[in-house]
């Protein structure tokens, strides 16, 4: 499937982009392209600047040098679900959307992301995963070209985040926007993206595309020796087979 | 802030999922309702008690009448008056000058909140100056108000008014700083335009702290009236406990008094349902719920 896309129409071009916090340049000459309907996960220590990026992309920041081509109004997804408390579901879910027809719109997203029954709820009777995949429908129900999505599911238990993971990449795969996910986890960035890519003083340092040739064992292997953490032992007594992150 | 009773709630909240998930009451549960039934019966006893008491002190002689009148006597009073309709109109009297002196008041002190809420340039202008009155026990401009208005209606509406503005003003303003700067941001990424975003999020986010000021106000808005109509009025129930007081008549003072505290409790409801109504969506106010 990854194949099949190629950038020749990108849906974002940066080209040398700079971002700074007061002296700190956080990012420092950033290229980067995403093609119409392309997976890409950005990889990177925590601090390292993928949120800046995110911000920047989404044009919630200025910029401080470089060029910035993206969609007028990309959609966002946050670490937290940032829902409105003081309105029901499908209210939060058609903000922004024009009155007419909201309702309906709302309720096939929230249909989409198994919340189809919970149209009058309040966010405050939600669990976490259950608020993220509101948060998800709200961005879906935009029609972005482009999806933003800033570590949107760290704060899940590790269960959630793997069906989680399924309803994304389905969501995806009908949708087909361009996506920049952000994450820390490697296992999340190999199930999901097409292209993998990572961040380093402020610029990406290593990018890999994955392709079913590749298996995922192995990339995952060398994305985490790029970032510099050891491959955990074969078969260990007592470690289980969980996901690896970079805090 | 005081939570109404959890029944209460649970009623009023009956479609949510959690008040269908009520666990089967066991004996535990059921003693220790029963133990605060009796709390609830033995907080009524001592109120009741002190009224016998107060029966019993002036129908033995003990308090002439003049000094304080008999519980019974006051309700044969309110009866009387309540019969003639006499009450009824300075009643209304004196409710319609509180409601038109708290909803200028209010309305005052909510447009200024929020144009001081949202510009730094009307915060510069005027909230130095706000704060300044703000510091003046308002009911110190009774005199004032005198000669400006005489003891008009005029004059009583301007005391409430000015009692209501600033805690109407002061909560508006705080309210509206404290919308959570992160949902500001959601608006400008779903590409809200600014009236959208005062609508959908600032001014729901400030509601909560907005109905405390309608709450406070409510009570000086009551604190203000008895004070001005104590003062001169030719109605309402201010008028009619100084007339009383001419003929030493305090069975009727009590009265007016008594109304006074029941208007006093009746508002605070009102103000509590509001709450409940307008922020059912608050786990503080809307009740169940994680
Ligand atoms: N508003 C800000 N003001 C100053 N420094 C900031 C601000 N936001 C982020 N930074 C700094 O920029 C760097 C990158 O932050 P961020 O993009 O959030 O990292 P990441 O998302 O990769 O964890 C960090 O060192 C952080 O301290
Ligand atoms: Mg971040």
């Amino acid at each position: 499937m990854s194949l099949s896309v190629i950038p020749t129409k990108p849906a974002v071009l940066v080209r040398g982009l700079v971002r700074r916090y007061g002296e700190r340049t956080v990012i420092d000459g950033l290229d980067l392209a995403i093609a119409h309907g392309e997976f890409v996960a950005l990889l990177g220590e925590s601090g390292c600047g993928k949120t800046t990026l995110l911000r920047a992309l989404s044009g919630l920041d200025p910029i401080d040098g470089g060029s910035v081509k993206a969609p007028r109004r990309p959609a966002v997804v946050f670490q937290e679900h940032r829902l409105l408390p003081w309105d029901s579901l499908w209210r939060n879910v058609s903000l922004g959307l024009p009155a007419d027809g909201a309702r309906d719109r709302a309720a096939a997203a929230l249909a989409e992301v198994g919340l189809g029954d919970r149209l009058d709820d309040w966010p405050r009777n939600l669990s976490g995963g259950q608020a993220q995949r509101v948060a998800l429908a709200r961005a879906l129900v935009q029609q972005p070209e482009l999806l933003l999505l800033d570590e949107p599911f760290a704060a899940l238990d590790a269960l959630t985040r793997l069906r989680m993971h399924a309803l994304v990449k389905e969501l995806i795969a009908r949708h087909r926007p361009g996506v920049l996910l952000v994450t820390h986890d490697v296992d999340e960035a190999v199930a999901l993206a097409d292209r993998v890519l990572l961040m380093r003083d402020g610029a990406i340092a290593y990018e890999r595309r994955l392709s079913s040739a590749a298996s995922p064992q192995s990339v995952r292997e060398e994305l985490l020796a790029e970032l510099g953490v050891a491959p955990p032992p074969r078969a260990p007594a007592f470690t289980s087979p969980s996901s690896h992150s970079v805090v | 802030m005081t939570l109404a009773d959890p029944q209460a709630i649970a009623a009023f909240d009956a479609a949510s999922p959690a008040a269908a998930r009520k666990p089967a009451p066991t004996p535990q549960s059921r003693a220790a309702r029963s133990r605060q039934t009796g709390l609830l019966a033995l907080s009524w006893v001592a109120p009741v008690l002190l009224l016998l008491v107060w029966e019993a002190l002036c129908r033995s002689g003990y308090v002439a009448p003049q000094i304080l009148p008999a519980p019974s006597k006051v309700a044969l009073t309110a009866w009387k008056l309540a019969s003639t309709g006499s009450l009824f109109h300075d009643l209304g009297v004196s409710l319609l000058r509180a409601a038109t002196g708290f909803a200028i008041g209010g309305l005052i002190g909510f447009s200024l909140g929020v144009l001081v809420g949202f510009s730094p340039l009307a915060e510069a202008a005027i909230d130095r100056s706000v704060q300044m009155i703000r510091a003046v026990p308002f009911l110190a401009a009774l005199p004032l108000t005198i000669i400006w208005f005489g003891v008009g209606e005029g004059q009583k509406m301007f005391l409430v008014s000015l009692g209501v503005v600033f805690p109407i003003y002061i909560n508006t303003v705080l309210g509206i700083r404290q919308v959570d700067p992160k949902l500001l941001e959601l608006a400008r990424v779903q590409g809200l335009s600014g009236w959208t975003t005062i609508r959908r999020i600032i001014l729901p986010g400030a509601l909560p702290s907005i109905l405390t000021g309608v709450r406070y106000a409510l009570a000086v808005a009551w604190l203000a009236l008895v004070v001005a109509e104590t003062v001169g009025a030719q109605a309402g129930l201010g008028f009619l406990a100084m007339d009383a007081r001419e003929f030493l008549r305090t069975d009727v003072i009590v009265l007016t008094i008594v109304i006074y505290a029941l208007i006093g409790a009746g508002s605070d409801s009102i103000a509590r349902l509001l709450e409940r109504r307008l922020l059912r969506w608050h786990p503080n106010f809307g009740g169940s719920g994680r």
